[in-house]
């Protein structure tokens, strides 16, 4: 079993000794960005996997980014102190928000999902249309993740996408969130530049984008 | 050349088409009823009907009788829905609700920030509660109109599910997890609270729970963790309702579960559009009857022949037999669905829902 298979084991019964243990002895051997490009990142891709083949559960997968997110905290502090290139101004500016939506949960898995990848990730937090457009404005955001639960949001995303091509027009807008899953063409008809189904989905997309950490 | 049920041909004496309630109770006994019954659950179109905004239509038990009454007329549903809003039942609590003008209420600030305060919590009376005397009186106002001929179909949301909305999702998770204790002392006061709820929209009239729970969904909780605690709540609030149960997982995924469900006293379950059918049937086993499962964010955009085809395939995999209601996937039908689609759906239940199936007759 590769080391990235034990920790997703680890993972899925929420064994948090087992992870520590696993990203230690992995540490002992990888810089910090390398744990989380050969362990953690497969691990949490593979976790969204499951999930959208109906194999594992959203707790799980919620509770397996927080045990990373705790074990990770660590790391990112190494790569902090030890990496002068990793000043805020070279990283990619990035955010995410939930629109017009009071479930919080999909928008913090996935806020997870790309810190234990090592992305530093802006979170606006519930926001509406206007509020949304100008923090992506003022913070010169590169990309925008807009995470929904419900579909008079997911429809709202429609307005956020004109209005944010109209003063921000580089801005790449990808969505989330349960509508989205349901309706496989609701990305496309409000305008978005991609659309993730699962949590884990985000780093391959970000890959696309050409974002890197 | 049109397929012809025996029912319809000359030679055949007339036959009196069953009532709503006899279809639905034919239905769920594993028998083939007359057709196959519908369930629409057009929750906010009422508001539409009545020209009113969707806060206004649920602000007074009046207008959400007529809506609904009115809706049944229009579409020939087989069933009164009394759902308010899911939110309703914090609002007993002492949350808030947030109302949109297009799509369902939203529940406010959850009443629950610290996990400790959930041991000073207490369960409401319902008689204490306005918003839920209005969903009483309205279910009384629709008992007093059906009068027995179309079932009434009462909701409530699971003592399992409703921390989503008196703490968070996220903290609720954290509280499964870490605080065994004080998750056990909520689920306590849920299920008074449950029970109470359940049994006071049946002296108001309805005959038939349904019990929102998505969270004992495959989607949601692992299998383990949903036999340690949903199924066991289930299992003791369901014993006490004094009306039959349907588990509604709210387009979450339960074939992997269906038989954990057995013994929970659930008689239907409402299952998702990303399951098969004809799956579902097969694991259900003649033992649970299925509710569902149109996708309801889909239809947005159908054409009469999509719904057509929808109606006909949900038919010819879970029809056969009985022990099968069509409805949408989510207990609740988008605001954005048009109306043609939903006469589409009931056009294509008339075509396609007649017993013996003619997809039977076809084999």
């Amino acid at each position: 079993m590769s080391s990235s298979d034990a920790l997703l084991q680890a993972l899925l019964t929420l064994n948090r000794v087992q992870a520590q243990e696993l990203l230690a002895a992995a540490r002992a051997e990888h810089s910090a960005l390398e744990v989380i490009e050969l362990l953690i990142r497969p691990a949490l891709e593979q976790l969204g996997q499951l999930w959208e083949g109906g194999d594992c559960a959203l707790s799980q997968i919620y509770m397996s980014g927080r045990i990373c997110e705790e074990l990770l905290e660590e790391l990112f502090g190494e790569i902090s102190e030890t990496d002068p290139s990793e000043s805020e101004a070279a990283e990619p500016r990035l955010a995410i928000a939930v629109l017009e939506d009071y479930h919080l949960l999909g928008k913090q898995i996935v806020r997870t999902v790309l810190r234990a990848a090592g992305y530093r990730v802006r979170d606006y937090g519930r926001q509406d249309v206007e509020t949304l457009v100008e923090l992506v404005r003022s913070d010169g955001i590169e990309v925008l993740l807009v995470s929904t639960l419900m579909l008079p949001a997911a429809l709202r995303v429609r307005a956020l996408v004109e209005r944010l091509r109209a003063v921000a027009p580089d801005v790449r807008i990808v969505v989330g969130g349960a509508p989205y899953r349901f309706d496989d063409q609701l990305w496309r008809e409000v305008g978005a530049d991609a659309v993730g189904l699962s949590a884990g989905e985000i780093l391959a997309i970000l890959e696309r984008l050409e974002v890197k950490p | 050349m049109t397929h012809q049920s025996p029912t319809s041909l000359p030679m055949d004496p007339p036959v009196a088409p069953m009532t709503s309630m006899e279809r639905v109770l034919t239905a769920l006994g594993q028998r083939e009823p007359d057709r196959v019954p519908l369930f629409l659950f057009p929750v906010m179109q009422g508001a539409r009907e009545l020209g009113l905004s969707i806060e206004e239509y649920f602000a007074r038990p009046e207008h959400v009788a007529e809506g609904q009454w009115r809706l049944r007329a229009k579409f020939g549903h087989d069933c009164l829905y009394n759902f308010h809003y899911a939110a309703i039942e914090i609002e007993a609590w002492g949350g808030t609700t947030l109302f949109r003008a297009d799509g369902p209420p939203n529940a406010g600030a959850p009443i629950v920030r610290d996990p400790e305060d959930i041991q000073r919590l207490s369960v409401p009376r319902i008689e204490d509660s306005p918003s839920l005397q209005r969903v009483l009186e309205a279910t009384r106002l629709m008992a007093g109109q059906a009068r027995g001929e179309a079932p009434i179909v009462a909701v409530v949301m699971s003592p399992f599910s409703l921390p989503v909305m008196q703490l968070g999702f996220e903290r609720y998770l954290i509280l499964m997890h870490e605080r065994r204790d004080l998750f056990e002392h909520l689920m306590q006061l849920n299920e008074r609270f449950c029970v109470d709820w359940a049994n006071a929209q049946v002296e108001a009239g309805a005959h038939a729970i349904c019990y929102f729970d998505p969270v004992s969904s495959a989607t949601i909780t692992s299998r383990e963790l949903f036999l340690a605690t949903g199924r066991e709540v289930a299992r003791r609030t369901i014993a006490q309702f004094k009306a039959p149960a349907a588990m509604h997982f709210a387009s979450g995924r339960i074939l992997p579960r269906v038989a954990d469900l057995f013994d929970t006293g659930t008689a239907v379950i409402g299952v998702s559009s990303h399951e098969d059918l004809g799956e579902l049937k097969r694991a259900a086993q003649g033992r649970l009857s299925l509710l569902g499962n149109l996708n309801g964010i889909a239809m947005r955009h159908w054409t009469p022949e999509q719904a057509d085809v929808a109606v006909r395939t949900a038919i010819r995999k879970a029809g056969r037999g009985g022990g099968f209601i069509l409805a949408d996937n989510h207990g609740e039908i988008p605001w954005q669905v048009p109306d043609t689609v939903l006469m589409a759906i009931a056009q294509a239940v008339a075509r396609w829902g007649r017993y013996p199936l003619a997809d039977d007759q076809d084999d």
